[in-house]
Protein backbone atom coordinates (compact mmCIF):
# COMPACT_ATOMS: atom_id res chain seq x y z
CA UNK A 1 0.00 0.00 0.00
CA UNK A 2 1.22 3.43 -0.81
CA UNK A 3 -1.56 5.11 1.08
CA UNK A 4 -3.54 3.96 4.07
CA UNK A 5 -6.74 2.13 3.29
CA UNK A 6 -9.71 4.32 3.87
CA UNK A 7 -12.84 3.17 5.56
CA UNK A 8 -15.91 4.73 3.97
CA UNK A 9 -17.44 5.66 7.30
CA UNK A 10 -14.17 6.94 8.70
CA UNK A 11 -13.31 9.11 5.74
CA UNK A 12 -13.34 12.63 7.05
CA UNK A 13 -12.53 14.26 3.72
CA UNK A 14 -15.61 12.98 1.97
CA UNK A 15 -18.23 14.80 3.95
CA UNK A 16 -16.19 17.90 4.72
CA UNK A 17 -15.24 18.33 1.11
CA UNK A 18 -18.79 17.86 -0.04
CA UNK A 19 -19.98 20.49 2.37
CA UNK A 20 -17.32 22.95 1.34
CA UNK A 21 -17.70 22.36 -2.37
CA UNK A 22 -21.45 22.57 -1.93
CA UNK A 23 -21.11 26.04 -0.44
CA UNK A 24 -18.90 27.24 -3.23
CA UNK A 25 -21.10 25.52 -5.76
CA UNK A 26 -24.10 27.36 -4.41
CA UNK A 27 -22.35 30.68 -4.88
CA UNK A 28 -20.92 30.19 -8.29
CA UNK A 29 -21.79 27.32 -10.53
CA UNK A 30 -21.36 29.36 -13.68
CA UNK A 31 -17.83 30.69 -13.28
CA UNK A 32 -16.02 28.22 -15.44
CA UNK A 33 -13.41 26.95 -15.48
CA UNK A 34 -13.06 27.26 -11.73
CA UNK A 35 -15.72 24.57 -11.26
CA UNK A 36 -16.97 26.50 -8.29
CA UNK A 37 -14.68 24.66 -5.96
CA UNK A 38 -12.33 25.75 -3.26
CA UNK A 39 -9.16 26.50 -5.15
CA UNK A 40 -6.95 24.48 -2.86
CA UNK A 41 -9.04 21.37 -3.31
CA UNK A 42 -7.71 20.86 -6.83
CA UNK A 43 -4.14 21.24 -7.89
CA UNK A 44 -2.00 19.56 -10.49
CA UNK A 45 0.78 17.39 -9.05
CA UNK A 46 3.91 16.94 -11.17
CA UNK A 47 4.39 13.20 -10.87
CA UNK A 48 7.21 12.93 -13.41
CA UNK A 49 9.12 15.25 -15.77
CA UNK A 50 6.42 17.17 -17.64
CA UNK A 51 3.65 14.91 -16.28
CA UNK A 52 0.84 16.58 -14.35
CA UNK A 53 -2.02 14.79 -12.60
CA UNK A 54 -5.07 16.07 -10.74
CA UNK A 55 -6.42 13.73 -8.06
CA UNK A 56 -10.14 13.07 -8.46
CA UNK A 57 -12.54 13.15 -5.54
CA UNK A 58 -13.37 9.85 -3.91
CA UNK A 59 -17.08 10.50 -4.40
CA UNK A 60 -19.89 10.12 -6.89
CA UNK A 61 -20.89 12.82 -9.34
CA UNK A 62 -22.88 15.67 -7.81
CA UNK A 63 -23.95 19.08 -9.14
CA UNK A 64 -21.26 20.64 -6.98
CA UNK A 65 -18.29 18.51 -7.99
CA UNK A 66 -18.96 18.52 -11.75
CA UNK A 67 -18.07 14.82 -11.86
CA UNK A 68 -14.41 15.65 -11.17
CA UNK A 69 -13.86 12.26 -9.61
CA UNK A 70 -11.21 10.63 -11.81
CA UNK A 71 -7.49 11.27 -11.86
CA UNK A 72 -6.92 13.38 -14.94
CA UNK A 73 -3.87 15.09 -16.40
CA UNK A 74 -1.47 15.71 -19.24
CA UNK A 75 2.04 15.08 -20.51
CA UNK A 76 4.08 17.88 -22.08
CA UNK A 77 6.23 16.54 -24.89
CA UNK A 78 8.65 18.30 -27.20
CA UNK A 79 6.10 18.59 -30.00
CA UNK A 80 2.90 18.95 -28.08
CA UNK A 81 0.70 18.05 -25.17
CA UNK A 82 -1.05 14.72 -24.67
CA UNK A 83 -4.05 14.71 -22.34
CA UNK A 84 -3.95 11.44 -20.41
CA UNK A 85 -7.56 11.71 -19.16
CA UNK A 86 -9.92 14.49 -20.08
CA UNK A 87 -12.26 14.75 -17.09
CA UNK A 88 -15.79 13.88 -16.06
CA UNK A 89 -17.68 16.75 -17.69
CA UNK A 90 -17.17 19.61 -20.09
CA UNK A 91 -16.64 21.81 -17.02
CA UNK A 92 -14.00 19.46 -15.65
CA UNK A 93 -12.29 19.35 -19.07
CA UNK A 94 -12.32 23.15 -19.32
CA UNK A 95 -10.70 23.36 -15.93
CA UNK A 96 -7.97 20.97 -17.09
CA UNK A 97 -7.46 22.86 -20.34
CA UNK A 98 -6.95 26.09 -18.38
CA UNK A 99 -4.32 24.34 -16.26
CA UNK A 100 -2.52 23.23 -19.43
CA UNK A 101 -2.62 26.62 -21.11
CA UNK A 102 -1.22 28.18 -17.95
CA UNK A 103 1.84 25.93 -18.08
CA UNK A 104 2.71 25.62 -21.74
CA UNK A 105 2.09 27.20 -25.10
CA UNK A 106 2.58 23.93 -26.94
CA UNK A 107 -0.40 22.67 -28.92
CA UNK A 108 -2.69 20.04 -27.43
CA UNK A 109 -2.18 17.30 -30.01
CA UNK A 110 -3.62 14.18 -28.37
CA UNK A 111 -6.45 13.38 -25.97
CA UNK A 112 -6.79 9.84 -24.62
CA UNK A 113 -10.26 8.40 -24.03
CA UNK A 114 -9.30 5.58 -21.66
CA UNK A 115 -12.69 3.84 -21.59
CA UNK A 116 -16.43 4.40 -21.88
CA UNK A 117 -17.20 5.66 -18.37
CA UNK A 118 -18.49 9.23 -18.13
CA UNK A 119 -15.99 10.38 -15.50
CA UNK A 120 -13.26 9.65 -18.07
CA UNK A 121 -14.70 10.93 -21.34
CA UNK A 122 -16.97 13.92 -20.88
CA UNK A 123 -14.02 16.29 -20.42
CA UNK A 124 -13.08 15.65 -24.07
CA UNK A 125 -15.56 18.27 -25.29
CA UNK A 126 -13.27 20.99 -23.89
CA UNK A 127 -10.51 19.97 -26.31
CA UNK A 128 -12.47 19.74 -29.56
CA UNK A 129 -11.34 23.32 -30.38
CA UNK A 130 -7.71 22.13 -30.34
CA UNK A 131 -8.45 19.52 -33.02
CA UNK A 132 -6.33 16.86 -31.33
CA UNK A 133 -6.24 13.16 -32.15
CA UNK A 134 -8.73 11.47 -29.83
CA UNK A 135 -7.26 8.06 -29.03
CA UNK A 136 -9.44 5.17 -27.87
CA UNK A 137 -9.83 1.40 -27.76
CA UNK A 138 -11.17 -0.21 -30.95
CA UNK A 139 -14.33 -1.16 -29.02
CA UNK A 140 -14.86 2.32 -27.60
CA UNK A 141 -16.88 3.68 -30.51
CA UNK A 142 -19.39 0.87 -30.16
CA UNK A 143 -19.55 1.25 -26.39
CA UNK A 144 -20.06 5.02 -26.65
CA UNK A 145 -22.73 4.45 -29.29
CA UNK A 146 -24.66 2.26 -26.92
CA UNK A 147 -24.19 4.27 -23.76
CA UNK A 148 -22.95 7.77 -24.53
CA UNK A 149 -26.34 9.45 -24.83
CA UNK A 150 -27.65 7.53 -21.82
CA UNK A 151 -24.77 8.83 -19.72
CA UNK A 152 -25.10 12.33 -21.17
CA UNK A 153 -28.78 12.62 -20.28
CA UNK A 154 -28.10 11.61 -16.72
CA UNK A 155 -25.16 13.97 -16.47
CA UNK A 156 -27.33 16.79 -17.85
CA UNK A 157 -29.90 16.06 -15.14
CA UNK A 158 -27.13 16.58 -12.65
CA UNK A 159 -25.02 19.40 -14.12
CA UNK A 160 -27.13 21.01 -16.81
CA UNK A 161 -26.42 20.83 -20.53
CA UNK A 162 -23.81 23.62 -20.59
CA UNK A 163 -21.52 21.93 -18.11
CA UNK A 164 -21.99 18.38 -19.45
CA UNK A 165 -20.77 18.68 -23.03
CA UNK A 166 -21.00 16.34 -26.01
CA UNK A 167 -20.12 12.69 -26.45
CA UNK A 168 -16.74 12.75 -28.23
CA UNK A 169 -15.74 9.73 -30.29
CA UNK A 170 -12.18 8.50 -30.90
CA UNK A 171 -10.54 9.54 -34.17
CA UNK A 172 -7.73 7.01 -33.76
CA UNK A 173 -8.55 3.56 -32.47
CA UNK A 174 -6.25 0.93 -31.03
CA UNK A 175 -7.11 -2.73 -31.57
CA UNK A 176 -3.89 -4.18 -30.17
CA UNK A 177 -1.02 -1.77 -29.53
CA UNK A 178 -0.03 1.63 -30.90
CA UNK A 179 2.64 4.24 -30.38
CA UNK A 180 2.57 8.04 -30.33
CA UNK A 181 5.81 10.02 -30.62
CA UNK A 182 5.85 13.41 -28.91
CA UNK A 183 9.43 14.08 -30.05
CA UNK A 184 11.30 13.52 -26.81
CA UNK A 185 9.11 10.69 -25.53
CA UNK A 186 6.95 7.89 -26.89
CA UNK A 187 3.63 6.73 -25.52
CA UNK A 188 2.80 3.06 -26.02
CA UNK A 189 -0.87 2.09 -25.91
CA UNK A 190 -2.34 -1.32 -25.20
CA UNK A 191 -5.96 -2.24 -25.92
CA UNK A 192 -7.09 -4.69 -23.25
CA UNK A 193 -9.66 -7.47 -23.37
CA UNK A 194 -12.91 -7.14 -21.37
CA UNK A 195 -11.88 -6.22 -17.82
CA UNK A 196 -13.03 -3.10 -15.95
CA UNK A 197 -15.07 -2.35 -19.09
CA UNK A 198 -14.94 -3.68 -22.65
CA UNK A 199 -12.93 -0.64 -23.82
CA UNK A 200 -9.94 -0.32 -21.46
CA UNK A 201 -6.85 1.32 -22.95
CA UNK A 202 -3.57 1.59 -21.01
CA UNK A 203 -0.48 3.64 -21.80
CA UNK A 204 3.21 3.67 -20.85
CA UNK A 205 5.35 6.79 -21.11
CA UNK A 206 8.90 6.11 -22.28
CA UNK A 207 10.15 9.32 -20.67
CA UNK A 208 9.26 8.40 -17.11
CA UNK A 209 8.47 4.70 -17.33
CA UNK A 210 5.12 5.49 -15.71
CA UNK A 211 2.14 3.27 -16.48
CA UNK A 212 -1.27 4.88 -17.03
CA UNK A 213 -3.65 1.95 -16.50
CA UNK A 214 -6.74 4.21 -16.07
CA UNK A 215 -9.51 2.26 -14.35
CA UNK A 216 -7.73 -1.05 -14.72
CA UNK A 217 -6.21 0.15 -11.44
CA UNK A 218 -8.29 1.49 -8.56
CA UNK A 219 -6.50 2.48 -5.34
CA UNK A 220 -8.44 3.10 -2.10
CA UNK A 221 -11.70 3.53 -4.01
CA UNK A 222 -13.53 0.24 -4.50
CA UNK A 223 -13.06 -1.08 -8.06
CA UNK A 224 -16.24 -1.09 -10.11
CA UNK A 225 -16.84 -4.07 -12.38
CA UNK A 226 -18.47 -3.39 -15.73
CA UNK A 227 -16.70 -5.76 -18.12
CA UNK A 228 -15.44 -9.17 -17.08
CA UNK A 229 -14.19 -10.26 -13.68
CA UNK A 230 -12.12 -13.13 -15.04
CA UNK A 231 -10.88 -10.90 -17.84
CA UNK A 232 -9.80 -8.21 -15.39
CA UNK A 233 -7.66 -10.68 -13.46
CA UNK A 234 -6.06 -11.73 -16.76
CA UNK A 235 -5.34 -8.12 -17.74
CA UNK A 236 -3.76 -7.45 -14.33
CA UNK A 237 -1.19 -10.11 -15.18
CA UNK A 238 -0.62 -8.43 -18.51
CA UNK A 239 0.00 -5.07 -16.82
CA UNK A 240 2.55 -6.71 -14.54
CA UNK A 241 4.29 -8.32 -17.50
CA UNK A 242 4.74 -4.91 -19.11
CA UNK A 243 7.26 -4.26 -16.37
CA UNK A 244 6.55 -0.76 -15.03
CA UNK A 245 7.10 -0.14 -11.33
CA UNK A 246 4.97 2.95 -10.82
CA UNK A 247 1.56 3.96 -12.09
CA UNK A 248 -1.07 6.69 -12.16
CA UNK A 249 -4.29 4.93 -11.15
CA UNK A 250 -7.70 5.94 -12.50
CA UNK A 251 -8.86 6.65 -8.96
CA UNK A 252 -6.82 7.12 -5.80
CA UNK A 253 -3.42 8.78 -5.24
CA UNK A 254 -1.86 10.51 -8.24
CA UNK A 255 0.98 8.01 -8.35
CA UNK A 256 1.57 4.65 -6.66
CA UNK A 257 4.00 1.74 -6.60
CA UNK A 258 2.44 -0.70 -9.01
CA UNK A 259 3.08 -4.07 -7.34
CA UNK A 260 1.35 -3.44 -3.98
CA UNK A 261 -1.50 -1.53 -5.65
CA UNK A 262 -2.14 -4.42 -8.04
CA UNK A 263 -1.92 -6.84 -5.12
CA UNK A 264 -4.72 -4.97 -3.33
CA UNK A 265 -6.83 -4.85 -6.49
CA UNK A 266 -6.26 -8.55 -7.13
CA UNK A 267 -7.14 -9.24 -3.50
CA UNK A 268 -10.54 -7.66 -3.97
CA UNK A 269 -11.22 -9.18 -7.39
CA UNK A 270 -10.27 -12.72 -6.34
CA UNK A 271 -12.34 -12.42 -3.15
CA UNK A 272 -15.25 -11.26 -5.28
CA UNK A 273 -14.72 -14.10 -7.76
CA UNK A 274 -14.26 -16.87 -5.20
CA UNK A 275 -17.09 -15.66 -2.97
CA UNK A 276 -19.49 -15.37 -5.90
CA UNK A 277 -18.49 -18.79 -7.24
CA UNK A 278 -19.05 -20.34 -3.81
CA UNK A 279 -22.45 -18.67 -3.54
CA UNK A 280 -23.48 -19.99 -6.96
CA UNK A 281 -22.22 -23.49 -6.10
CA UNK A 282 -24.25 -23.47 -2.89
CA UNK A 283 -27.36 -22.13 -4.66
CA UNK A 284 -27.19 -18.91 -2.70
CA UNK A 285 -29.47 -16.50 -4.54
CA UNK A 286 -28.16 -13.32 -6.11
CA UNK A 287 -30.02 -11.15 -3.57
CA UNK A 288 -28.38 -12.96 -0.67
CA UNK A 289 -25.00 -13.00 -2.38
CA UNK A 290 -24.92 -9.20 -2.69
CA UNK A 291 -25.07 -8.95 1.10
CA UNK A 292 -22.54 -11.63 1.89
CA UNK A 293 -19.82 -11.83 -0.77
CA UNK A 294 -16.51 -10.00 -0.18
CA UNK A 295 -17.63 -8.49 3.13
CA UNK A 296 -14.16 -8.97 4.58
CA UNK A 297 -12.92 -6.39 2.05
CA UNK A 298 -15.23 -3.72 3.44
CA UNK A 299 -12.70 -1.91 5.62
CA UNK A 300 -10.18 -1.72 2.80
CA UNK A 301 -12.15 0.34 0.30
CA UNK A 302 -13.96 3.68 0.20
CA UNK A 303 -17.52 3.56 -1.20
CA UNK A 304 -17.67 -0.18 -0.54
CA UNK A 305 -21.34 -0.07 0.44
CA UNK A 306 -22.24 1.81 -2.73
CA UNK A 307 -20.54 -0.51 -5.21
CA UNK A 308 -19.84 -3.95 -3.77
CA UNK A 309 -23.41 -5.20 -4.17
CA UNK A 310 -23.42 -4.05 -7.78
CA UNK A 311 -20.10 -5.78 -8.41
CA UNK A 312 -21.50 -9.01 -6.98
CA UNK A 313 -24.52 -8.68 -9.27
CA UNK A 314 -22.28 -8.31 -12.32
CA UNK A 315 -19.93 -11.10 -11.21
CA UNK A 316 -22.85 -13.44 -10.49
CA UNK A 317 -24.21 -13.07 -14.02
CA UNK A 318 -20.79 -13.76 -15.49
CA UNK A 319 -19.97 -16.75 -13.30
CA UNK A 320 -23.36 -18.48 -13.17
CA UNK A 321 -22.88 -19.60 -16.78
CA UNK A 322 -19.49 -21.23 -16.06
CA UNK B 1 -29.55 22.91 1.80
CA UNK B 2 -27.37 22.56 -1.23
CA UNK B 3 -25.39 20.07 0.75
CA UNK B 4 -28.47 18.06 1.47
CA UNK B 5 -29.49 17.98 -2.18
CA UNK B 6 -26.04 16.72 -3.10
CA UNK B 7 -26.28 13.95 -0.58
CA UNK B 8 -29.71 12.90 -1.72
CA UNK B 9 -28.55 12.68 -5.31
CA UNK B 10 -25.58 10.67 -4.22
CA UNK B 11 -27.71 8.10 -2.51
CA UNK B 12 -29.77 7.72 -5.66
CA UNK B 13 -26.68 6.39 -7.39
CA UNK B 14 -27.80 2.97 -6.26
CA UNK B 15 -30.64 3.08 -8.72
CA UNK B 16 -28.50 3.43 -11.80
CA UNK B 17 -28.86 0.70 -14.28
CA UNK B 18 -25.46 0.77 -15.86
CA UNK B 19 -22.37 0.22 -13.82
CA UNK B 20 -20.16 3.23 -13.68
CA UNK B 21 -17.77 4.67 -11.22
CA UNK B 22 -19.03 8.04 -11.97
CA UNK B 23 -22.51 8.90 -12.49
CA UNK B 24 -25.25 9.62 -10.10
CA UNK B 25 -28.57 9.12 -11.79
CA UNK B 26 -31.39 11.40 -11.00
CA UNK B 27 -34.75 9.83 -10.49
CA UNK B 28 -36.72 12.94 -11.18
CA UNK B 29 -38.75 11.07 -13.73
CA UNK B 30 -42.48 10.96 -13.28
CA UNK B 31 -43.37 8.40 -10.69
CA UNK B 32 -40.64 9.14 -8.18
CA UNK B 33 -42.68 11.79 -6.41
CA UNK B 34 -46.20 10.45 -6.89
CA UNK B 35 -48.48 10.33 -3.88
CA UNK B 36 -49.93 7.13 -2.47
CA UNK B 37 -53.30 8.14 -3.87
CA UNK B 38 -51.88 8.58 -7.36
CA UNK B 39 -50.22 5.17 -7.12
CA UNK B 40 -53.43 3.55 -5.88
CA UNK B 41 -55.41 5.11 -8.72
CA UNK B 42 -52.91 3.86 -11.27
CA UNK B 43 -53.10 0.36 -9.83
CA UNK B 44 -56.90 0.43 -10.03
CA UNK B 45 -56.62 1.25 -13.70
CA UNK B 46 -54.03 -1.45 -14.43
CA UNK B 47 -55.90 -4.09 -12.41
CA UNK B 48 -59.04 -3.32 -14.35
CA UNK B 49 -57.27 -3.67 -17.69
CA UNK B 50 -55.89 -7.07 -16.69
CA UNK B 51 -58.59 -8.60 -14.49
CA UNK B 52 -61.65 -6.70 -15.62
CA UNK B 53 -64.25 -6.16 -12.92
CA UNK B 54 -63.16 -9.11 -10.79
CA UNK B 55 -62.70 -8.39 -7.09
CA UNK B 56 -59.14 -8.52 -5.77
CA UNK B 57 -58.79 -8.98 -2.01
CA UNK B 58 -55.70 -8.00 -0.03
CA UNK B 59 -53.60 -10.80 1.40
CA UNK B 60 -50.49 -11.13 3.53
CA UNK B 61 -50.60 -14.90 3.61
CA UNK B 62 -51.42 -16.27 0.16
CA UNK B 63 -48.64 -14.41 -1.62
CA UNK B 64 -45.74 -12.25 -0.51
CA UNK B 65 -43.30 -10.24 -2.65
CA UNK B 66 -39.69 -9.88 -1.63
CA UNK B 67 -37.76 -7.29 -3.58
CA UNK B 68 -34.94 -4.97 -2.59
CA UNK B 69 -36.37 -1.65 -1.37
CA UNK B 70 -33.68 0.04 -3.45
CA UNK B 71 -32.38 -1.86 -6.45
CA UNK B 72 -28.60 -2.18 -6.88
CA UNK B 73 -29.09 -2.69 -10.59
CA UNK B 74 -32.37 -1.54 -12.12
CA UNK B 75 -31.86 -3.89 -15.08
CA UNK B 76 -31.67 -6.88 -12.76
CA UNK B 77 -33.95 -6.71 -9.74
CA UNK B 78 -34.31 -10.06 -8.02
CA UNK B 79 -37.88 -10.90 -6.97
CA UNK B 80 -39.08 -13.71 -4.74
CA UNK B 81 -42.76 -14.67 -4.64
CA UNK B 82 -43.69 -16.80 -1.65
CA UNK B 83 -46.94 -18.76 -1.78
CA UNK B 84 -46.99 -21.10 1.20
CA UNK B 85 -50.45 -22.62 0.62
CA UNK B 86 -49.60 -25.58 -1.55
CA UNK B 87 -52.41 -26.79 -3.72
CA UNK B 88 -54.45 -23.60 -3.45
CA UNK B 89 -52.65 -21.49 -6.03
CA UNK B 90 -53.62 -21.74 -9.67
CA UNK B 91 -51.67 -18.79 -11.06
CA UNK B 92 -49.63 -15.76 -10.02
CA UNK B 93 -49.13 -12.51 -11.93
CA UNK B 94 -46.41 -9.96 -11.32
CA UNK B 95 -47.20 -6.38 -12.23
CA UNK B 96 -44.68 -3.53 -12.08
CA UNK B 97 -47.05 -0.58 -12.09
CA UNK B 98 -44.79 2.12 -13.50
CA UNK B 99 -42.96 0.06 -16.09
CA UNK B 100 -43.77 0.87 -19.73
CA UNK B 101 -45.36 -2.59 -20.00
CA UNK B 102 -46.56 -3.15 -16.41
CA UNK B 103 -47.68 -6.75 -16.79
CA UNK B 104 -44.29 -8.40 -16.28
CA UNK B 105 -45.11 -12.08 -15.93
CA UNK B 106 -47.84 -14.60 -15.36
CA UNK B 107 -47.15 -18.11 -14.08
CA UNK B 108 -49.90 -20.71 -14.49
CA UNK B 109 -49.18 -23.79 -12.43
CA UNK B 110 -49.82 -27.39 -13.40
CA UNK B 111 -50.15 -30.57 -11.33
CA UNK B 112 -46.37 -31.07 -11.04
CA UNK B 113 -45.81 -27.61 -9.55
CA UNK B 114 -44.87 -26.74 -6.03
CA UNK B 115 -45.48 -23.00 -6.13
CA UNK B 116 -44.27 -22.35 -2.57
CA UNK B 117 -41.44 -20.15 -3.80
CA UNK B 118 -40.68 -18.62 -7.16
CA UNK B 119 -37.78 -16.35 -8.05
CA UNK B 120 -37.23 -14.27 -11.14
CA UNK B 121 -35.28 -11.18 -12.19
CA UNK B 122 -36.95 -8.13 -13.63
CA UNK B 123 -36.23 -4.66 -14.97
CA UNK B 124 -37.60 -1.69 -13.08
CA UNK B 125 -37.86 1.59 -14.92
CA UNK B 126 -39.06 3.89 -12.17
CA UNK B 127 -39.91 4.21 -8.51
CA UNK B 128 -42.90 1.93 -8.47
CA UNK B 129 -45.35 -0.25 -6.66
CA UNK B 130 -45.06 -3.88 -7.59
CA UNK B 131 -48.11 -6.13 -7.28
CA UNK B 132 -48.40 -9.90 -7.12
CA UNK B 133 -51.88 -11.22 -7.79
CA UNK B 134 -52.64 -14.89 -7.13
CA UNK B 135 -55.61 -16.79 -8.41
CA UNK B 136 -56.70 -19.60 -6.11
CA UNK B 137 -58.21 -22.88 -7.30
CA UNK B 138 -61.68 -21.56 -6.49
CA UNK B 139 -61.14 -18.69 -8.91
CA UNK B 140 -60.62 -15.87 -6.41
CA UNK B 141 -57.97 -13.16 -6.71
CA UNK B 142 -55.69 -11.86 -3.96
CA UNK B 143 -53.03 -9.17 -4.15
CA UNK B 144 -49.88 -8.21 -2.29
CA UNK B 145 -47.78 -5.11 -2.89
CA UNK B 146 -44.24 -3.81 -2.49
CA UNK B 147 -42.63 -0.48 -3.32
CA UNK B 148 -39.29 -0.53 -5.14
CA UNK B 149 -36.88 2.31 -5.84
CA UNK B 150 -35.04 1.94 -9.12
CA UNK B 151 -34.79 3.84 -12.38
CA UNK B 152 -33.84 3.29 -15.99
CA UNK B 153 -33.96 -0.52 -15.97
CA UNK B 154 -35.84 -0.84 -19.24
CA UNK B 155 -33.85 1.67 -21.28
CA UNK B 156 -30.45 0.77 -19.82
CA UNK B 157 -28.14 -0.22 -22.65
CA UNK B 158 -26.53 -3.62 -22.35
CA UNK B 159 -22.78 -3.74 -21.90
CA UNK B 160 -22.28 -5.23 -25.36
CA UNK B 161 -23.42 -5.04 -28.96
CA UNK B 162 -26.76 -6.52 -29.99
CA UNK B 163 -24.93 -9.27 -31.89
CA UNK B 164 -22.92 -10.18 -28.82
CA UNK B 165 -26.01 -10.07 -26.62
CA UNK B 166 -27.72 -12.55 -28.96
CA UNK B 167 -24.86 -15.06 -28.90
CA UNK B 168 -26.06 -18.48 -27.82
CA UNK B 169 -29.68 -17.34 -27.82
CA UNK B 170 -31.92 -20.16 -26.64
CA UNK B 171 -29.20 -22.05 -24.75
CA UNK B 172 -30.51 -23.33 -21.43
CA UNK B 173 -29.18 -24.78 -18.24
CA UNK B 174 -30.93 -26.29 -15.29
CA UNK B 175 -29.53 -26.82 -11.83
CA UNK B 176 -31.22 -29.00 -9.23
CA UNK B 177 -30.81 -28.62 -5.49
CA UNK B 178 -30.27 -31.77 -3.44
CA UNK B 179 -33.44 -33.07 -2.02
CA UNK B 180 -34.89 -35.91 0.04
CA UNK B 181 -37.05 -38.67 -1.44
CA UNK B 182 -40.66 -37.68 -1.94
CA UNK B 183 -39.91 -33.98 -1.42
CA UNK B 184 -40.32 -31.29 -4.08
CA UNK B 185 -37.15 -30.57 -6.02
CA UNK B 186 -35.85 -27.01 -6.26
CA UNK B 187 -34.59 -26.11 -9.70
CA UNK B 188 -32.94 -23.11 -11.36
CA UNK B 189 -33.64 -22.59 -15.04
CA UNK B 190 -31.27 -20.32 -16.95
CA UNK B 191 -32.07 -19.17 -20.49
CA UNK B 192 -29.71 -17.27 -22.78
CA UNK B 193 -31.78 -14.53 -24.35
CA UNK B 194 -31.21 -10.76 -24.50
CA UNK B 195 -34.88 -10.01 -23.84
CA UNK B 196 -34.47 -6.69 -25.66
CA UNK B 197 -36.96 -4.23 -24.23
CA UNK B 198 -37.38 -2.14 -27.39
CA UNK B 199 -36.26 0.89 -25.36
CA UNK B 200 -32.53 0.40 -25.73
CA UNK B 201 -31.17 2.78 -28.32
CA UNK B 202 -28.22 2.36 -30.61
CA UNK B 203 -26.89 5.88 -31.20
CA UNK B 204 -24.97 5.03 -34.36
CA UNK B 205 -28.02 3.77 -36.20
CA UNK B 206 -30.21 6.16 -34.19
CA UNK B 207 -32.65 3.33 -33.86
CA UNK B 208 -34.04 1.36 -31.00
CA UNK B 209 -33.11 -2.28 -30.93
CA UNK B 210 -36.50 -3.93 -31.61
CA UNK B 211 -38.13 -5.62 -28.65
CA UNK B 212 -37.31 -9.30 -28.65
CA UNK B 213 -38.33 -11.17 -25.54
CA UNK B 214 -39.40 -14.60 -24.29
CA UNK B 215 -43.19 -14.49 -24.41
CA UNK B 216 -43.96 -18.11 -23.54
CA UNK B 217 -42.04 -20.66 -21.54
CA UNK B 218 -43.42 -24.01 -20.44
CA UNK B 219 -41.78 -26.37 -17.98
CA UNK B 220 -43.07 -29.94 -17.62
CA UNK B 221 -42.03 -32.92 -15.53
CA UNK B 222 -42.72 -35.87 -17.78
CA UNK B 223 -46.26 -35.31 -19.08
CA UNK B 224 -47.26 -33.14 -16.16
CA UNK B 225 -47.06 -29.38 -16.44
CA UNK B 226 -45.04 -27.51 -13.81
CA UNK B 227 -45.85 -24.05 -15.08
CA UNK B 228 -46.37 -21.90 -18.13
CA UNK B 229 -44.81 -18.45 -18.00
CA UNK B 230 -46.18 -15.63 -20.12
CA UNK B 231 -43.44 -13.00 -20.20
CA UNK B 232 -42.79 -9.50 -21.42
CA UNK B 233 -40.05 -6.88 -21.73
CA UNK B 234 -39.83 -6.40 -17.96
CA UNK B 235 -38.02 -9.71 -17.53
CA UNK B 236 -34.25 -9.14 -17.31
CA UNK B 237 -31.91 -10.36 -20.05
CA UNK B 238 -30.74 -13.96 -19.75
CA UNK B 239 -33.79 -14.95 -17.70
CA UNK B 240 -33.22 -17.05 -14.59
CA UNK B 241 -36.18 -18.65 -12.81
CA UNK B 242 -36.08 -20.61 -9.57
CA UNK B 243 -39.01 -22.91 -8.94
CA UNK B 244 -39.89 -26.24 -7.34
CA UNK B 245 -41.62 -29.29 -8.78
CA UNK B 246 -42.83 -32.72 -7.72
CA UNK B 247 -40.48 -35.24 -9.31
CA UNK B 248 -41.68 -38.45 -10.86
CA UNK B 249 -38.32 -39.56 -12.25
CA UNK B 250 -39.02 -38.36 -15.78
CA UNK B 251 -36.97 -35.67 -17.52
CA UNK B 252 -37.84 -32.02 -17.21
CA UNK B 253 -38.88 -30.50 -20.53
CA UNK B 254 -38.55 -26.81 -21.26
CA UNK B 255 -40.07 -25.14 -24.31
CA UNK B 256 -39.54 -21.44 -24.88
CA UNK B 257 -40.59 -19.08 -27.62
CA UNK B 258 -40.06 -15.39 -28.23
CA UNK B 259 -42.17 -12.70 -29.87
CA UNK B 260 -40.13 -12.88 -33.09
CA UNK B 261 -40.77 -16.53 -33.78
CA UNK B 262 -37.76 -18.01 -31.99
CA UNK B 263 -38.47 -21.40 -30.50
CA UNK B 264 -36.25 -23.58 -28.32
CA UNK B 265 -36.64 -26.88 -26.52
CA UNK B 266 -34.43 -28.61 -23.99
CA UNK B 267 -34.67 -31.62 -21.74
CA UNK B 268 -32.96 -32.06 -18.37
CA UNK B 269 -32.57 -35.10 -16.14
CA UNK B 270 -33.25 -34.36 -12.50
CA UNK B 271 -31.01 -36.14 -10.00
CA UNK B 272 -32.28 -39.42 -8.60
CA UNK B 273 -33.78 -38.73 -5.19
CA UNK B 274 -31.45 -39.50 -2.31
CA UNK B 275 -32.68 -40.72 1.03
ZN1 LIG C 1 -14.31 3.39 -15.09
Amino acid sequence: MTAPAVHPRAFPGGRALSRRSALFGGLCLCCLPTLGRAAESFTMAEVGPGIFVRKGLIADATPENADAIANIGFIVGQNGVLVTESGGSLADGQWLRAEIVERTQKPITHVVLTHVHPDHVFGAGAFVQDKPVFIGHAKLTEALSARGEFYRKRLIDLLGEDRTGPVVYPTMTVADTAEIDLGDRRLTFTAHGPAHTTSDLSMIDSGSGLLFPADLLFVNRIPSLDGSLKGWLTEVERLKAMGPTRAVPGHGPVVVDLAPALADLTGYLTTLRDGTRAAIAKDVSIEKAVDTVARDQRDKWALFDTYNGRNVTVAYQELEWE
Amino acid sequence: MTFRIGQTLSSLALGLAVATTALTPVAWAAGASDTDQERAARWQEIAKSIFGDRQIAQTDSLVKIDAPARALDAALVPITLTMPNDGQIKAVSLIIDDNPAPYAAKFEFGPAADPAELKLRVRVNNYTDMHAVVETQDGKLYEAKQFVKASGGCSAPMGMSDEEAMKGMGDMRMKFAETGAGKPVEATLMVRHPNFSGMQMNQVSREYTPARYIDKLTVSAGDQKVFTLTGDISIASNPVINFAFKPDGKPIQVAASDNQGGHWQHSFNPPAPTN
